[in-house]
């Protein structure tokens, strides 16, 4: 065997900077590479935004501006579920099926970094939605917001999201591929009614009422109703249940992740 | 000038095991620095399992697996390594150029996004989308992202599958230079002569075990069989009952032999057919001596 001489250097560490870098420019391709993607993103934006036009203004056109503002809150949390759920949870689902994490796991991508470029993905989503929502319903159902309010209700929106991607997240990794989306919608439209956001949770029967609690949306529910002007309880007690939501599902989902892939 | 080569990578007494399945039966493979070795098996030998063992996508059962002396799970030691997988599916709607600047940014001290789509031969793809390029092109650029962020191990998983002829040669030309430079390369392919072609050593992989490793040569003399073929009239049923012949047979006014002592056999035949023409002699392949290889183990494990 013929001996080649080698002149090279020690493997270089990781510069702090580079790490950064390597997070920052995951984000944005995986903002990019969505944002051009317009059916996928479309029908995850556009969907709760038709919902809130068609049941949440043109049904309610006589409300008073306190059930308008009811209105725009519970929309609002179901918008942002959608962006949640469907934009991690099958982007994930897909990407276990397809061969992408496999690749990225093999790579020497940072840890996590996969997972926060969707969460920033998600994050602009709901802002988008929320965006779209807040035009609607100051334009069309003439709801009185102050500027304050309503980047209240927006940073509710785009933080609220996280408990959903952290959701998302564990069924992408439960199911792969195309199972996905039709798991996500028994788990997204069927937790929107329970917890009261397309129907008034006065109007469910009372054993529903009482067993709201446990939904995530019902607690981000009760922020978005204090963004608004609505708030009838403290804030604290419901970010803490969604901050525990979300780490409890997100713990769940990257043992999965680690393990099975 | 003597010089330790360096073990990049290794695999010791490596055990999988999938349900009933054993994919890996105490597997032992070594890497070495600039060497490049090729994986070879037919469908199910345990290629792919001992490829994600080394990347860190799967634990072993039992044995020891390691990279760069860590544990492959550990980002440090991938750091150094550039991968390209069989059946990779790349986010369609970025740019080549986008594809390798993400890529670079996972690594300390990456090529330039120019020299890495130089040395892939896409360098007028960079602004094109992944999706608009043909099967080829895609290999290319998962080749790009392979090499950009000069890697010491190389894994290449079928990399030239829908390439064509020209880009094939491109394909291997780039590879030599990167071992070249002190890159080892562990290569699976499907297309033997790609291996003949590349490979510094042949690893042959069957059952989940390592049947037979040397340097192709070494490979190839394992089968000793040379073919001739030429137009004659001799009479084949006769000529198989000659001492050195192992077969022959006649396919319209050629025939075939085979045999292991072709110098005998030729002498000989040129005698008893003055007449005879298109003379070819062959020595065997590496495709006869891997079919030969992973026969015999077929034999023994149905002897067993």
């Amino acid at each position: 065997m013929s001996v080649i001489t080698i002149n090279r250097v020690p493997p270089l560490p990781m510069p702090p900077c580079r790490l950064l870098g390597a997070y920052l420019t995951e984000a944005r391709s995986e903002c990019i590479r969505y944002f051009r993607m317009p059916g996928f993103l479309l029908p995850v934006t556009l969907f709760p935004t038709m919902f809130y036009l068609l049941f949440g203004i043109v049904m309610n056109h006589n409300a008073d501006a306190n059930t308008a503002r009811y209105l725009l809150a519970s929309y609002g949390v179901f918008g942002v579920m959608s962006p949640g759920l469907f934009g991690f949870g099958v982007s994930l689902a897909m990407e276990r099926e397809n061969g992408l994490l496999t690749l990225k796991r093999a790579m020497p991508m940072p840890a996590g970094a996969y997972l926060l470029g969707k969460m920033v993905m998600a994050m602009l989503a709901a802002g988008v939605v929320m965006l779209l929502l807040l035009a609607l319903s100051v334009g069309l159902a003439h709801v009185q917001l102050g500027v304050l309010q309503a980047l209240r209700f927006l940073l509710t929106g785009m933080l609220g999201v996280l408990p959903f991607c952290a959701m998302g997240m564990l069924v992408g990794t439960l199911v792969k591929g195309q199972g996905a989306p039709g798991v996500i919608n028994i788990i997204y439209l069927p937790m929107s009614f329970l917890s009261g956001l397309l129907v008034p949770l006065s109007a469910l029967p009372s054993v529903l009422q009482q067993i709201a609690p446990i939904w995530p949306s019902a607690h981000l529910q009760q922020l978005a109703l204090g963004a608004v002007g609505l708030g009838q309880s403290p804030a604290w007690p419901h970010v803490l249940v969604l901050l525990a939501y979300s780490a409890g599902f997100f713990l769940l989902a990257a043992r999965r992740l680690q393990r099975v892939g | 000038m003597t010089q330790s080569v360096a073990v990049v990578a290794s695999l010791s007494g490596a055990v999988k095991r999938y349900g009933a399945l054993t994919a890996l039966d105490g597997l032992d493979l070594m890497l070495h620095r600039g060497e490049l070795l090729a994986l070879l098996g037919p469908n199910g030998a345990g290629k792919s399992t001992a490829i994600s063992l080394l990347l860190g996508l799967t634990r072993a059962d039992a044995g020891k697996v390691e990279l760069f002396g860590r544990d492959p799970q550990d980002i440090e030691a991938r750091r150094r390594i550039g991968v390209m997988l069989q059946s990779s599916f790349l986010p369609p709607t970025l740019t080549v150029a986008e594809l390798l600047r993400l890529t670079s940014s996972y690594y300390p001290a990456p090529r330039t996004i120019d020299e890495s789509a130089g040395m892939a031969g896409i360098a007028d793809l960079l602004s094109r989308r992944y999706a608009a390029l043909s099967g080829g092109q895609q290999r290319r650029v998962q080749f790009a992202l392979a090499l950009c962020g000069r890697p010491e191990l190389l894994f290449l998983d079928e990399p030239t599958v829908g390439m064509d002829i020209d880009a094939r040669q491109k394909l291997w030309a780039a590879i030599r230079r990167l071992t070249a430079e002190g890159c080892a390369v562990v290569l699976t392919t499907h297309y033997l002569e790609e291996a003949e072609a590349l490979a510094h050593r042949v690893v042959v992989l069957g059952k989940g075990r390592v049947l037979s490793e040397g340097s192709v040569d070494a490979l190839r003399s394992h089968v000793a069989v040379t073919r001739i073929r030429c137009i004659s009239e001799l009479d084949v049923n006769a000529l198989a009952q000659w001492p050195d012949i192992s077969l022959a047979e006649r396919d319209g006014t050629h025939i075939h032999l085979h045999s292991d002592a072709p110098e005998k056999v030729l002498r000989r035949l040129l005698d008893a057919d003055p007449a005879l023409s298109e003379l070819e002699v062959r020595r065997a392949g590496l495709a006869e001596a891997f079919t030969e290889l992973t026969r015999e183990s077929e034999i023994e494990k149905e002897a067993a």
